[in-house]
């Protein structure tokens, strides 16, 4: 007992106060990528070498769309390694309230030889090129407090099902609850029930063996419920894509209401998720679901 | 034929015995032989390798050869620890209503695999004690999955009647519990039913394979540098050894040796994978026997080997390091002094939390005697890694198949043979010690060079085996090369597949409150199994 007691007391306190100080990342670390939009060339070097098409083109009358999808990149930087106009940023709060906010859509104008010549048009998350601000993500966790309070008394009670993930993003979602991320100073909880739950947290690609079961939690949830999904398999289907057993992104079976793009997301990233989706509640108060 | 001398004179020895019924035999490696018999020889070999060479049944697999030569394959790769050596024996099976004699009765490790085998390609088993599926839900239509004939892109309709048919556990008082697919913490998805009479379990069927993604069959659509990352996939918590061990396949394949450097950082990488899951583990078991703090303090040194894979490699799970010909990103001086001082840090530290756990008697009340595997069972089973450790199977690839840098380092393999929670606890934590002391001879002998050769494009229809001694145990991906630098083939065997039986032994007789401890101290991948 009083080994217990000394060893905590000698460790201290650990926890990080991110978000109120930025993620704890190395700078080695693989985040978001980066393209020098008016000077990408070619977007066939990078859809040619990534292994989940996040990175894809396609040609017809003179003109290339290509795009970036953040919600199929698993990070992996083999883009960067093939093509100079990409770099790999240590960035990794990407989530975002829609699906297609993670795309980055441009349109090029082509050259004779097949290369991109001149930018015609960019959309989708292009428009803001480092994500939500950090600016709106402190005034989000900020809000948090707040809208746990109004709508949830205080807490806010979090459901996590593998819908037919790797264990990769459980590896990370564990995280949370460890003394450095400590979620529950939030006042947020994961628990066993979905009947206590007022977020469903899904990962993996949906099988066709979890499809009936995710949909079974989804059902037990009391309205007003919020579904996040976590990691390049549940924002597309990732690398598994749609198959014989596998039905994609976690967006096929249920209302999505945030996408937290990574493979797997860090601790930091799924926090930033977490809280974007609870800073969604005021506009999600009424809605029928 | 370049081969190790034991496997030579077994060769001799098994040529002279069973002539012309082994048709031919090549070894694309020296510690590796193939021989190609008649099916009618299955049994015979098996129990030749059993009895006379020290062998195991390591895996059981299939392969759709009917386009070129007409039948289906089935593969037997027998594991000789004791000679360092693997044969594969690999049988012809008739295209029309094929059917494979069951090995199960004599070596219950084959009884998952011949099933997976059934299930994935019709290929119908006879005289299996339990020929009921086990990959496919009993909702899925007839379909084979593993065929060639069967697209990957396949839409099945909507899945109609009972999900899994259990055996039936009768008798007075007796009543069932079921348990999943989705369980109370953050975990995977499986389904369990527990028979129990009062409080002891009298029985526990497993039904797995709920994150089935179609792994196998997605290998044989992707060109093969994208395997990689689909290696790494297929079992997230050990991402690099899965990853690894694909390379390794691919690189014998291609006639390619990884440089000396790559190999050396590679055993780091297995090694930093293997800390943070078992200091995870340990902490995992003290919290389901309600020692809480450990497990506070297990989490928080876990966290600090993920930062420093992610210092290393890009990626805390370390994912993106693997590639084919060696790894893909180089430890500079400053990254090399991180490590080590990590590594002297979290010795510290571990020692503390060691320490910490020893100090609490209540857990070693309670995991002493509680879900014990004997080792008679085990080995019956054919349990490896971890498990089998702790059961009295003394093996470990790192020291009997030394891939990567491992044969340039001194360790020792902890053995026990009570097999239960608290043997399986203390594995890990030697098995930590021993990483420790591997980490720092891989730093001191660490050479200098390249840290990737180049791997284009790999030959066709060549065959290989990649092996790798994840933190769970043994992992195998064979693979079948195709034109075009594709797959024509890959199997993935991770150690879970083989050892989730054991739970079902390890558990009779404890309380269902005791599960969730015996379950952890196997924590087996469920995504590694059902891929």
């Amino acid at each position: 007992m009083f080994e217990t007691l000394r060893q905590s007391l000698k460790t201290g306190v650990v926890t990080t106060s991110y978000p109120k100080t930025p993620a704890e990342i190395s700078s080695h670390a693989r985040g978001r990528p980066e393209i020098d939009w008016a000077n990408w060339k070619d977007a066939r070097i990078g859809a040619k070498v990534c292994p989940t098409a996040a990175i894809a083109c396609e040609d017809h009358d003179g003109e290339r769309t290509a795009t970036l999808d953040l919600g199929k990149c698993i990070f992996c930087g083999l883009c960067a390694e093939a093509d100079v106009t990409i770099r790999m940023t240590p960035a990794c709060e990407l989530s975002s309230c829609s699906r297609n906010e993670l795309k980055n859509v441009t349109r090029y104008k082509l050259a004779n030889d097949g290369t991109q010549q001149s930018l015609i048009e960019m959309s989708g998350a292009v428009a803001t090129p480092s994500g939500p601000s950090s600016a709106s993500f402190d005034a989000t966790g900020r809000e948090l407090k707040r809208h746990v309070a109004h709508v949830f008394g205080r807490s806010l009670n979090i459901r996590e099902v593998d819908a037919g993930s790797c264990n990769g993003c459980e590896v990370e979602i564990q995280g949370l609850n460890n003394p450095i991320y400590d979620i529950e100073r939030f006042g947020i909880h994961f628990v066993a029930s979905p009947r206590h739950a007022d977020m469903l947290l899904v990962t993996g690609p949906v099988t066709r063996n979890m499809e009936l079961a995710l949909r079974k939690t989804y059902d037990a949830m009391p309205a007003p419920r919020l579904v996040v999904a976590v990691g390049a398999c549940g924002c597309s289907g990732g690398i598994f894509g749609v198959n014989y057993a596998s039905l994609g992104g976690v967006d096929r079976i249920l209302p999505v209401d945030v996408y937290i793009p990574g493979c797997p997301p860090n601790p930091h990233a799924l926090l930033h998720g977490i809280l974007l989706a609870v800073g969604r509640m005021a506009a999600f108060n009424g809605r029928k679901k | 034929m370049n081969l190790l001398p034991p496997l030579i004179s077994i060769l001799e020895e098994l040529t002279q015995r069973f002539g012309a019924q082994i048709e031919h035999a090549h070894a694309p490696q020296p510690n590796e032989l193939y021989l190609h018999a008649k099916r009618e020889l299955v049994g015979a070999l098996c129990s030749t390798f059993y009895k006379k060479y020290e062998g195991r049944l390591a895996g059981v697999f299939a392969e759709d050869a009917r386009t070129e030569h007409d039948v289906f394959f089935v593969y037997y790769l027998y594991a000789l620890d004791s000679k360092h050596a693997f044969v594969l024996v690999r049988v012809p099976i008739q295209a029309e209503q094929p059917d494979l004699l069951s090995l199960t009765n004599a070596v219950h490790a084959a009884n998952w695999q011949e099933r997976e085998i059934q299930d994935l390609f019709g290929i119908k088993l006879v005289g299996h004690p339990n020929p009921r599926r086990v990959v496919l839900h009993d909702d899925w239509p007839a379909v084979y999955p593993l065929r060639k004939d069967f697209d990957l892109h396949t839409e099945l309709p909507p899945f109609t009647g009972v999900r899994h048919k259990f055996r039936e556990v009768e008798g007075e008082g007796v009543f069932q519990v079921p348990v999943g697919p989705v369980h109370a913490g953050i975990i995977e998805p499986g389904h369990f039913l527990f028979s129990v009479a009062g409080e002891p379990v009298l029985y526990l069927q497993l039904r797995l394979f709920y994150v089935h993604k179609g792994t196998e069959k997605l290998f044989e659509s992707l060109p093969i540098p994208h395997c990689v990352r689909l290696a790494e996939s297929i079992s997230g918590d050990s991402s690099f050894a899965h990853a690894t061990a694909f390379c390794h396949a691919v690189e014998r394949a291609a006639d390619v040796e990884p440089p000396p450097r790559a190999r050396a950082l590679r055993t780091i990488c297995l090694e930093l994978e293997r800390l943070y899951n078992h200091v995870a583990d340990i902490g995992a078991i003290c919290t389901d026997v309600a020692f809480v703090t450990a497990n506070m303090h297990a989490t928080r040194l876990k966290e600090r080997v993920l930062r420093v894979n992610e210092q290393l490699t890009g990626n805390r799970l370390l994912r993106g390091m693997a590639c084919l010909g060696g790894v893909r990103f180089d430890f500079d001086a400053d990254q090399l002094r991180v490590l080590a001082q990590f590594v002297d840090e979290f010795e510290k530290e571990f020692n503390e939390l060691v320490e910490l756990i020893r100090s609490n008697s209540g857990t070693r009340d309670r995991l002493e005697t509680t879900g014990v595997l004997k080792p008679e069972v085990a080995r019956n089973l054919g349990i490896v890694g971890i498990a089998g450790r702790a059961s009295g199977f003394d093996h470990d690839l790192r020291r009997d198949f030394p891939h990567d840098f491992y044969d340039q380092v001194q360790f020792t393999v902890p053995v026990f043979t009570e097999g239960d929670v608290q043997r399986r606890m203390v594995v890990r934590r030697e098995e930590l010690f021993q990483s420790f002391a591997i980490i720092r001879q891989v730093m001191e002998k660490l050479p200098a060079g390249l840290i990737c050769e180049k791997l284009e494009e790999v030959p066709p229809d060549r065959v290989a085996l990649g092996y790798v001694e994840g933190w769970r145990g043994e992992i195998f991906h064979w693979i079948h090369t195709a034109t075009g630098n594709r797959l024509a083939r890959c199997k993935v065997k991770d150690s879970s597949l083989q050892n989730w039986p054991a739970l079902s032994e390890a558990i009779l007789g404890n309380i269902i409150p005791d599960f969730p401890v015996v379950n952890k101290s196997f924590n087996l991948s469920y995504s590694g199994t059902d891929r």
